[in-house]
């Protein structure tokens, strides 16, 4: 098995009553980009909180199958642990320290490692480089930038850490368009340059498929279709319900329901 | 006007007694959104400890190394079985859970050391400084401006550790947002643990300076109380607040203590006598009407 990160048929429960992921197995291979798409709790967060450990602080529980991470398992170690071995999560909702500076904030993200004022320079530099934005707002109280801003402030401040894996979790949420698309990019970048891997988790299906290597769709907490992002986006039934896009002629009611019977059996 | 100026000034440094025990709420509210109500409890326990390890024959510096180390141990403790169990609980539970910290040491404090009233002796003199008395008529104690400076140059070395350490970085990440620090990596049990063994320094300088000033007694518990209206005037989560709040509220209820019951008196007759001990809770009161984030508390950003 060649894969970097994989999660093998995983079932988290909350809260010890309420099941979550039903099963869910995915991979992702070295340097690439893997998107995880699905509507609102489909459990897109809830598996990449599983690989994070951060499910723990919010009283969930990892109960059946595994997680390895360069052949090795990951799903006792502490978040911490996991961080200092190159897996680290952008958490859903930016998740910026508000009263920190943007600088200081992406100084946290060096935590873990123990390197010299000159490395944790030159980490810094690096950032910058990839986040201009983020230059020029460097003294700025994090909680008065704007969504996009905090955005990459999140990303950047996951980058100190010097991470081989970045599980980012919807970093579209509640930003335009053209920062959409500007974030992404700077994600294609990183991939591309900094040989970070992803796994991403998206409700903005179209973008996702078209920065991702490779995509998931999940529903109600099981993986329903797998493939190629190339082949995902021509995909008939991912069109229909996930892009919004119709072979053309209206549809009838009874075609509708077709289609709902054959989600279901996919399902 | 020398008279004035010698109240001013004892009150000051009174005030800056105050500050000390306000920076221990501070710094645990600060790194873990909980509000202390064991402070206090900490400040006897400590200085008891430290009564207690001198009459075994230690020297000062000794037994307050031994103190501190008592006090890194609760800390610790408290953070492994209190703290940690109470992860993403609402604050009110945490509240509870420091209340119920506080009975717990106020208990362990006596059974540990005895309950006796105790003489702590540091070697500083309360005896007005002579050069001020010959020099300007103004008496002013030196212990007072020992103890003062010596809490000056641990809140400046505080509020600089947390300004521009990485661990001090951390801490304020955690107050932000324990979350996102977890997963960062910062590994939120050590830095509570040193928090509380931070806290638990402050409440032994605390303790030593009062407890050698009042004697070691049940009594410093109730020193907690007075943090209060400090915190309130300068914020829970600001370290210069604590200061600040601190000189305020201690030359203001000395100098109400000395000024107001004159007035009164003429006014209404009778006896206005102990307007220090209710003064700050007033001036603390009204202060919640005018700014409840205090002096130099965080504002809540909120952006819509």
């Amino acid at each position: 098995m060649s894969a970097y990160l994989s999660i093998n048929n995983i079932e988290v429960i909350y809260d010890h009553v309420i099941l979550v992921l039903k099963g869910v197995s995915l991979q992702v291979p070295q340097g690439k980009i893997v998107a995880l798409l699905g509507a609102n709790g489909a459990g897109k967060s809830t598996t990449l909180k599983a690989i994070s450990n951060l499910l723990r602080a919010e009283r969930g529980d990892v109960t059946k199958g595994d997680i390895q991470f360069k052949g090795e398992r990951i799903d006792q170690r502490t978040p911490n642990d996991l961080v200092k071995g190159g897996v680290i999560q952008v958490m859903e909702g930016r998740h910026c320290f508000a009263h920190l500076t943007i600088e200081e904030n992406l100084l946290t993200g060096a935590y873990t490692r123990p390197i010299s004022r000159g490395e944790l320079k030159a980490s810094l530099d690096k950032v910058y480089e990839f986040f201009p934005r983020l230059k020029q707002r460097r003294s700025s109280q994090a909680g008065y930038t704007s969504g996009g801003e905090q955005q990459m402030c999140a990303i950047g401040r996951a980058l100190m850490a010097n991470p081989e894996m970045i599980l980012l979790d919807e970093p579209s949420m509640g930003l335009a368009p053209q920062i959409v698309e500007e974030i992404f990019e700077i994600v294609k970048d990183l991939n591309q340059r900094e040989k970070v891997s992803f796994l991403l988790a998206e409700q903005n299906t179209m973008v996702a498929l078209r920065y991702a290597d490779f995509g998931y769709i999940l529903e109600n907490g099981r993986v329903v279709m797998e493939g190629q992002a190339a082949d995902l986006r021509s995909n008939e039934d991912v069109k229909e319900f996930y892009l919004g896009l119709s072979s053309g002629e209206r549809k009838s009611f009874r075609e509708v329901k077709h289609y709902r019977r054959r989600k279901r059996w996919l399902a | 006007m020398q008279f004035f100026l010698e109240v001013l000034i004892g009150g000051l440094l009174s005030g800056v007694m105050y500050s000390l025990v306000a920076l221990g709420f501070v710094l645990i509210f600060k790194a873990s959104g909980v509000f202390n109500f064991a402070q206090g409890a900490m400040v006897y326990f400590a200085a008891l400890s430290l009564v207690g390890v001198m009459g075994k024959g230690a020297p000062l510096w000794l037994a307050f190394i031994l103190a501190f180390g008592i006090m890194t141990i609760l800390g610790i403790a408290t953070e492994k079985f209190v703290l940690r169990k109470m992860v993403n609980q609402a604050p009110i539970s945490l509240f509870m859970a420091t209340i119920g910290l506080a009975f717990f040491i106020e208990g362990l404090a006596p059974l540990l050391w005895g309950n006796d009233v105790r003489a702590l002796e540091i070697g500083l003199v309360d005896e007005p400084i002579p050069y001020l008395l010959d020099s300007f008529n103004i008496v002013v104690s030196s212990f007072d401006l020992t103890a003062a400076g010596l809490a000056l140059a641990l809140v400046a070395g505080l509020a600089l550790f947390f300004q521009f350490t990485r661990v001090g970085r951390a801490l304020r990440a955690v107050a932000d947002d324990h979350q996102a620090a977890l997963s960062i990596g910062i590994p939120l049990q050590h830095i509570w643990a040193l928090v509380w063994a931070v806290a638990g320094f402050v409440a032994l300088v605390a303790g030593m300076l009062w407890g050698s000033r009042n004697g070691v007694q049940f009594a410093l518990t109730f020193t907690a109380l007075k943090a209060l209206p400090v915190l309130i005037l300068g914020g829970f989560t600001s370290v210069p607040g604590a200061i600040v709040g601190g000189l305020i509220i201690g030359a203001s209820e000395k100098l109400a203590e000395i000024y107001i019951p004159p007035v009164m008196q003429s006014m209404f007759g009778g006896n206005f006598g102990g307007i220090e001990g209710w003064f700050p809770y007033v001036m603390a009161l009204l202060f919640l009407l005018v700014r409840p984030e205090g002096l130099f508390g965080e504002k809540h950003i909120d952006r819509v």
